[in-house]
């Protein structure tokens, strides 16, 4: 298991439900974290992010004013706040493939459905600290890249949603293999 | 409070960057193995949480109480924007939190009442006793979980809520086959 130093870490909490907001804390304090945020709405965490600056958010998806996926969209906008790559973890009861794919297209670091557990919550936490993936920039996208697995052996043009099609010959792994030396 | 100072590595192609920001959060990692004995930190969080969870009967209170309230508000004032998304997040919140509070079988049946919400296109044609039979289903199974037979009892209850659901759903969207294939669709993507 990797090893995390919690306590320097600082965490920002964003659920309208004040019961799902004591559990996370409950958690985060359990793993360690001593600078964890609460906020109970977008609008209000968005406000939170502006001032604590955290390296990690934990939202919410359904809440009053905006909604997690909206506050995704406006903290992923490069040069407008003090950190655009914060990991934004979306915790939420919907699990629905559409859902998935929209807060993934948002900028969604981690996704989590809930029932929250603190083994699920600790593997999203060490993943967007030990293995954090480059971030995307293109027209119509800036977040993490949404390819988790790039397959070694693709041949063909490099395209990104949103873009004319640049082609970066990549070689396959058979001819890796085959190539002399 | 000082903004972080963001260093990044860029390539650019024709349509796209990439971006490899600082990582400023891996001074925190170490691979130092836990040794034996020595407490991991899920099972401190596990623990913690189980400290907390005597007062989890009184948070599934509250949350039933408002799910009540607001099944009470939609039937003396009909559906509304407002009260249906109220009612929506009620048992949405029940679905999410039900089994970390320790009672799971309360959850499905409060996912049936988000998914009748979040699918009907005119809310105005739920039926009322629909409604009714969610809200005093969920209730119902949170209020008797102590029974020995409350498993099967819940069971039994949100499968038919289910289907009873799904037939009106199938016949409120028999025009919208991108709808009826997320009613009858397949299960999470979501890992564990």
């Amino acid at each position: 298991m990797v090893r995390i130093d919690f306590n320097r870490l600082r965490f920002l909490v964003i659920d309208d439900n004040a019961h799902m907001r004591r559990i996370l804390r409950t958690l985060l304090h359990g793993f360690g974290a001593r600078e964890v945020y609460e906020a109970e709405d977008g609008a209000a965490g968005l406000e939170a992010f502006t001032h604590y600056i955290p390296d990690i958010i934990i939202t919410d998806w359904a809440m009053p004013i905006f909604d997690g996926l909206e506050l995704a969209q406006m903290i992923r906008q490069p040069g407008a706040n003090a950190n655009p790559y914060v990991a934004i973890i979306m915790l939420t009861g919907h699990s629905e493939k559409k859902r998935v794919t929209a807060a993934r297209d948002a900028g969604v670091t981690e996704f989590l459905a809930k029932p929250i557990s603190a083994k699920g919550l600790y593997q999203r936490i060490v993943n967007v600290v030990a293995n954090p993936r480059p971030f995307i920039k293109t027209k119509t996208y800036f977040g993490p890249d949404r390819r988790r697995n790039p397959n070694p052996n693709y041949v063909g043009p490099e395209r990104r949603k949103g873009g004319k099609a640049d082609t970066i010959r990549q070689t396959a792994l058979l001819e890796k293999v085959r190539a002399p030396g | 409070m000082a903004p972080h100072k963001n260093t990044a590595a860029i390539a650019t192609y024709g349509d796209h960057e990439v971006i490899k920001p600082e990582n400023k959060l891996r001074k925190v990692v170490s691979d130092t193995p836990f040794v034996p004995g020595e407490d991991d930190p899920v099972a401190r969080a596990e623990r913690a949480l189980a400290e907390l969870s005597g007062e989890f009967g009184s948070m599934m209170d509250e949350e039933c109480d408002r799910l009540d309230k607001e099944r009470r508000a939609v039937l003396a004032q009909g559906f509304t924007m407002a009260n249906k998304e109220r009612l929506f997040h009620a048992a949405h919140d029940i679905k999410g939190q039900a089994a970390t509070f320790g009672y799971p079988a309360v959850a499905a049946a409060a996912d049936s009442l988000c998914r009748l919400i979040e699918y009907t296109p005119d809310a105005t044609r739920i039926p009322a006793r629909l409604v009714d039979q969610h809200v005093d289903a969920v209730r119902a199974i949170y209020r008797e979980y102590s029974r020995n037979d409350a498993q099967d009892l819940a069971s039994m209850l949100t499968v038919r809520l289910r289907e009873v659901t799904d037939e009106f759903l199938i016949r409120e969207n028999r025009n919208r086959p991108d709808i009826l294939e997320q009613i009858t669709g397949g299960p999470s993507i979501v890992p564990e």
